[in-house]
């Protein structure tokens, strides 16, 4: 009985990582820009593709993992460059259109060049279960979790300590007044879609061993991703973080207990509840309109 | 507004109809033009929604999807005319739109883009599980669409009917679009605040306009399922979302007729795309990107916005 639970725990903050991840990359680039990016699934789908491929070189693995992230951050820098700067100040629809036109331009382009079939990366260290208690977890998910908490720490130390990451805070609270103060918003924003791309990037690389992947498999952790920042409330980091692993924990918990059919139905679900008794998520504060 | 302003470009439209057979050379031109014309019935009322009322939705293959299936029960498991099962769907679809509206409309922007979307995989989801009843991925066959005792047997009868259907969207559209209705939702879209200031109850037109909305899709939904006779899970699914937005938004928002062209281009352009094998999906992509980030606004209001410059 607290095996099972325990089994169901260590799978659910194995997606929990990854849904953060995903959705740290959503309130990134809402942040600095408004823009709710549809392919931002499409990175962690990258992530894991460019590692199989770089791997599949000959390279070691560490290399094509980094080289994979690097490929990612770059791609999402080509979007923000190529589809989100010419689109200038388009209105919320057509932006949306926009990253998906985007998404489905990824999925094309890797459908090309590798195939619709699956691929699997090896594992960072083996695939031997380590026993705890009864319940079993795999090497490969302890770096996924272990990824995520690294990435939110470093996250963190960017936003509190580099002028960089102060100028991103700055665009994000007010545009006007940061580009008054001699912040480059334009840059501020392309920073950002690689930043994201890069966590979607290394999310994808580091759960490709467990998840296998392909060329569609971005779509759903977007969705989830966008899911688990509305969550805890769009825009709001702590927030982002939290709602991926609300989300996966009540996913695996889902899937244990009540239907493991209807285990992917659980995000939209909970989201439609929450957001009926808290427009704004569980962390983005009172809703008020400026007139 | 006059009679010409009003009714003029339904003229053009059923001008276009009646004359589009002497150039439709086979049955597969005429397939495109049923598929067109079906997909420009839901396109019609989302744009009402999306275009004119400025509410987004992500979610509307939900309803279609609902409608169809609904149909196809309801037609092979309780043996109801046609007609029949298609009005009781577009009901149950109004009644189950109507209680979301409410909790759902009262989200703004990005939100109201996560609840619409969630709900439409959450019926995609339902179609897929619930197999016993809906035959799960796997799909299901739907009968013909028998009016009066005659059943629509090819294309090019479906063809008079779904044109029929389009031009009955289309006219109910417009007279939304200049009723008091059509006017308090301009002023919901240009400023909610300033709207419900003025006295008008923004929460109850955005419903009343969604409920309509979802109802074309039903419609739309049932009529599609009996032409093809095969209706799957897809056809509620997320994709299918987004391609009836894509619809709206590249035809031109609020702009019922750019709602037609914008369904007449994604429907034939998949097609012609067919061409490219493997690379449709890219190409699909980068033309959906490209047109959006140079026609912001849309093909039409774009088109008319030429002509009236180049005027003198």
């Amino acid at each position: 009985m607290l095996s099972q639970a325990l089994q169901f725990f260590f799978s659910g903050i194995t997606n929990g990582a990854i849904y953060a991840l995903s959705a740290l990359g959503f309130s990134l680039i809402y942040n600095a820009s408004g823009v709710i990016n549809f392919a931002q699934g499409e990175f962690f789908m990258l992530g894991g593709m460019i590692a199989v491929a770089f791997s599949a070189l000959g390279l070691p693995l560490p290399l094509a993992v980094l080289l994979a992230i690097a490929a990612t951050a770059l791609a999402g820098w080509l979007l923000e460059k190529v589809a989100i700067e010419p689109a200038g100040d388009a209105e919320v629809v057509p932006l949306i259109i926009i990253t998906i036109g985007a998404s489905i331009f990824l999925q094309g382009l890797v459908q090309v060049i590798w195939g619709k079939g699956q691929k699997a990366l090896k594992p960072f260290s083996g695939d031997t279960p380590i026993l705890v208690n009864g319940a079993s977890i795999l090497p490969q998910s302890l770096w996924t979790i272990g990824l995520g908490i690294v990435i939110v720490l470093l996250l963190w130390w960017f936003f509190n300590s580099t002028r960089l990451g102060k100028a991103m805070l700055a665009t994000s609270h007010n545009r006007l007044a940061a580009q008054l103060v001699g912040i480059h918003t334009r840059h501020v924003l392309a920073v950002s879609f690689a930043l994201s791309a890069a966590l979607g990037g290394a999310a994808g690389a580091v759960s490709a061993p467990i998840t296998f992947t392909s060329y569609d498999i971005g779509i759903m952790v977007g969705l989830k991703g966008f899911v688990a920042a509305t969550l805890g409330g769009l825009g709001s980091g702590v927030g982002a973080v939290v709602g991926g692993f609300i989300l996966g924990l009540l996913e695996a918990a889902t899937a244990g207990y009540v239907s493991s059919q209807y285990k992917d139905a659980t995000p939209f679900v909970l989201i439609i509840l929450i957001l009926i008794f808290m427009p704004r998520g569980i962390f983005g504060g009172k809703a008020t309109e400026r007139v | 507004m006059s009679g010409w302003q009003r009714y003029g470009g339904m003229l053009v439209v059923a001008i276009i109809v009646v004359l589009l057979p002497l150039a439709l050379p086979n049955n597969y031109y005429y397939d495109i033009a049923v598929r067109i014309a079906l997909n420009a019935v839901v396109a019609v009322g989302l744009n009402l929604l999306i275009g004119y009322a400025g509410q987004i939705s992500l979610g509307h293959a939900g309803f279609a999807g609902l409608g169809a299936y609904a149909s196809a029960l309801l037609t092979a498991r309780y043996g109801w005319s046609s007609p029949l099962a298609m009005l009781a769907a577009m009901l149950g679809v109004g009644v189950l739109s109507f209680i979301v509206a409410r909790p759902i409309l009262r989200l703004r922007g990005h939100y109201l883009a996560m609840a619409t979307l969630g709900l439409g995989i959450i019926i995609y989801m339902v179609l897929v599980n619930e197999s016993s009843l809906t035959g799960g991925n796997d799909g299901m066959g739907v009968s013909g669409f028998s009016l009066f005792g005659l059943t629509l047997a090819n294309e090019r009868q479906w063809y008079w009917f779904a044109s029929i259907a389009m031009l009955a969207a289309i006219l109910i559209a417009q007279n939304i679009v200049d009723s008091p209705v059509g006017r308090a939702l301009r002023a919901v879209h240009g400023s909610e605040a300033a709207a419900s200031t003025a006295g008008i109850d923004t929460a109850r037109f955005k419903a009343r306009i969604f409920v309509v909305s979802a109802m074309f899709a039903s419609a739309a939904g049932s009529l599609s399922a009996h032409y093809v006779g095969f209706i799957s899970p897809q056809y509620a699914g997320f994709f299918h979302s987004i391609e009836l937005v894509t619809m709206v938004v590249v035809g031109g928002m609020a702009s019922t007729y750019g709602a037609v062209l914008g369904a007449a281009i994604l429907t034939i352009l998949p097609q012609l795309l067919s061409r490219f094998e493997g690379f449709e999906t890219m190409v699909f992509g980068a033309i959906l990107m490209l047109t959006i980030i140079f026609l912001p606004r849309g093909l039409l209001p774009t088109l008319a916005a030429v002509l009236r410059r180049s005027r003198p």
